[in-house]
């Protein structure tokens, strides 16, 4: 399959790079929404990346070796992200995690990603999200999950797996 | 009777209150920028004119404000630092990317009022001569992004940004920026590299000071979303009547996240140093106090960052008396009036506002055990101490919490951490160095009896 990025996509992205008085600077919107996109950051995307702002590969490839958010292989369709971090924590959040793991086969003491065999989900434990008065909260895909409940968790399975 | 009071979040929980430019205009939006729009230079009694610029920047510097994201520096003098005759354009950044544990203030904001964010920004911008600023927003926040993009698009159309604004002759552009998952971001010279396109590697200070070497090498002023929407407040009501909120030296309202084991935990606009900490823990009107049976354990009382305060003890603050004069006062944790100055007089910090609270069925261990390994993974890997010592701290708590701890492990976790503050180029050092050395100190009996209860298993085991 070769790397091509759609002419309307491009031309937003071409838009997103006068933001700035220093092309460099649009890498990560652009590193965005290329992920967004493609589901991942490949090679290709990294190269035509930094062929766009004018930099070497190695400036694109470090961010995205340096910003949690972007991955460099495909993800499940449904992205579940536990708040790890100590408010959540105290209100069961790692028990949260166990939960999802073990319902879907996952290593439950791996910290990092991890995508079930069949491409439909990928659990990830992840560092505060900002809504600590709801803990225990969840970014499902892109949607912020208050005080999410084991019961809650099954429903998000359920929806996932018929997608 | 203890109630919060709020002048940012006055409209955003009110029924029908939507986060569009017509909802806005309808409460009063914008009404902040036509006023400043319309300011005349003022006359000296020297005889030199002041520019209307230049009395906004003075009216915030009047009004005591103090900056909302963790540091309470002073909103005014951090202006006042920017250099204006370098010739270079002045960038002015919004630190959207709260991420700090435990707090989720600017979260309602740029959910539930992104108008007033953006005006508080176009105003800031407008008194400190800035054509082009960011709005750096945390990658974790997607619809927060949308919402604001949204709100700066509405704002463009009707020539609140853009070319002469309201036919004034000013120019701006505001741009969204997200971010990418990394809380060294928050940092203001880590945030200006990464919208530099690059890792978020801190800069030295000096040379770096953003005020004067900050984006492209430019003048640049870093506030926190709070911080920029109070400045709209600061104009309209005028920084003598701003100042009568809150108390002297730690004026205005401030938004009080609080999380753990509270019966309410929520968020709350209180003016500062009018409410206790006791109170915001307690009261009905706030957390509600803890779960029923339960007693307190410690406060974290700032964020993450902040040193951990322990239920039942009492500080030394400076109060004035009737007189003038200052005394010490001792004060008892719970009656700690919440704002600036008081809590970095009982040696922690009110930081970014943030209290989580924990109660007697913690193990206090597990709690450190839970933020080392927070800084661990966030420490952006710069400076050997932090990368190192924050990993090394991680995983010591990491065996004491999976029966391997021992006795020695509570004076190896302050030597690492004595060894990494003082020695970064950012304040990341500190702030993981921190809850380590406040945890071990004020609970050493917990750790080293945690430590001895492994090694008196693992001998067993051996015989």
């Amino acid at each position: 399959m070769t790397f091509a990025v759609p002419a309307n996509l491009e031309s937003q992205l071409d838009e997103l790079v006068t933001h700035y008085p220093q092309k460099r600077s649009a890498s990560l919107m652009l590193l965005h929404a290329l992920q967004e996109h493609f589901g991942y950051i490949s090679r290709d995307a990294v190269e035509w990346t930094a062929r766009k702002l004018g930099l070497q590969p190695i400036n694109v490839y470090e961010l995205v070796t340096f910003y949690p958010m972007f991955r460099q292989e495909p993800l499940g369709k449904t992205h579940i992200k536990v708040c790890r971090t100590l408010s959540c924590a105290l209100a069961g959040s790692g028990e949260l995690r166990t939960h999802f793991c073990s319902k879907l086969g996952l290593d439950a003491h791996k910290h990092a990603a991890q995508t079930t065999p069949d491409g439909k989900f990928t659990v990830e434990f992840v560092e505060c999200l900002a809504d600590c008065g709801n803990a225990p909260v969840v970014l499902l895909n892109e949607d912020l999950l208050p005080k999410v409940t084991p019961a809650q968790a099954d429903e998000i399975l359920t929806k996932g797996k018929a997608k | 009777m203890p109630q919060e009071h709020r002048l940012i979040l006055k409209h955003a929980d009110q029924p029908g209150y939507t986060p569009d430019l017509e909802c806005y205009l309808r409460h009063g939006g914008y009404d902040a920028l036509k006023k400043v729009l319309a300011l005349a230079p003022k006359d000296l009694p020297d005889g030199k004119k002041m520019s209307p610029q230049e009395q906004v920047r003075e009216d915030v510097k009047a009004s005591g404000l103090r900056g909302r994201g963790g540091a309470g520096f002073s909103a005014g003098i951090k202006w006042s630092l920017v250099d204006r005759r370098s010739g270079k354009p002045i960038y002015l950044i919004c630190n959207a990317d709260e991420s700090e544990p435990g707090t989720f203030k600017d979260r309602q904001i740029i959910h539930k009022d992104p108008h007033q964010l953006i005006e508080g920004m176009i105003l800031s911008c407008w008194a400190n001569d800035v054509k082009l600023a960011y709005l750096y927003i945390r990658g974790e926040m997607p619809q927060g992004a949308k919402l604001l993009n949204k709100a700066l698009d509405e704002a463009r159309a009707k020539n609140f940004l853009g070319k002469n604004i309201l036919g004034s002759g000013f120019d701006l552009e505001i741009h969204l920026h997200r971010g990418a998952g990394a809380y060294i971001c928050g940092e203001e010279t880590g945030l200006i590299e990464s919208l530099e396109g690059k890792r978020a590697y801190p800069r030295i200070k000096p040379p770096y000071f953003p005020a004067v070497l900050g984006l492209y090498m430019c003048p640049t002023i870093v506030n926190n979303v709070e911080t920029l929407c109070h400045v709209k407040h600061i104009v309209s009501m005028g920084p003598g009547e701003y100042a009568k909120l809150g108390t002297p030296n730690n004026t205005g309202t401030r938004i009080v996240s609080l999380s753990g084991d509270v019966k309410r935990p929520g968020y709350f606009e209180i003016e500062v140093g009018k409410v206790t900490i006791g109170e915001l823990i307690n009261d009905p009107a706030f957390g509600g106090g803890l779960r029923d049976g339960r007693k307190l354990k410690a406060i974290i009382p700032g964020g993450s960052s902040s040193k951990i305060l322990k239920a039942g003890e009492t500080f030394k603050l400076n109060r004035k008396g009737a007189d003038g004069q200052m005394t010490k006062v001792e004060v008892p944790l719970l009656d700690l009036p919440y704002d600036f100055d008081s809590l970095m007089g009982a040696g922690t910090m009110s930081g970014s506002g943030a209290i989580i609270v924990l109660d007697d069925t913690r193990d206090i261990v597990e709690a450190l055990a839970n933020l080392a390994e927070f800084y661990a993974h966030e420490s952006c890997g710069q400076c050997t101490p932090c990368r190192e010592g924050a990993l090394w701290m991680s995983k010591a708590l990491h065996r004491m919490t999976h029966g391997e701890g021992r006795k020695a492990d509570a004076d190896y976790l302050l030597h690492i951490a004595q060894n990494i503050q003082g020695r970064t180029i950012c304040a990341f050092g500190e702030a993981a160095a921190w809850p380590v050395l406040s945890f071990v100190k004020k609970f050493k009996e917990d750790f080293e009896a945690k430590g001895a209860a492994d090694e008196a298993k693992a001998a067993a085991a051996k015989h």
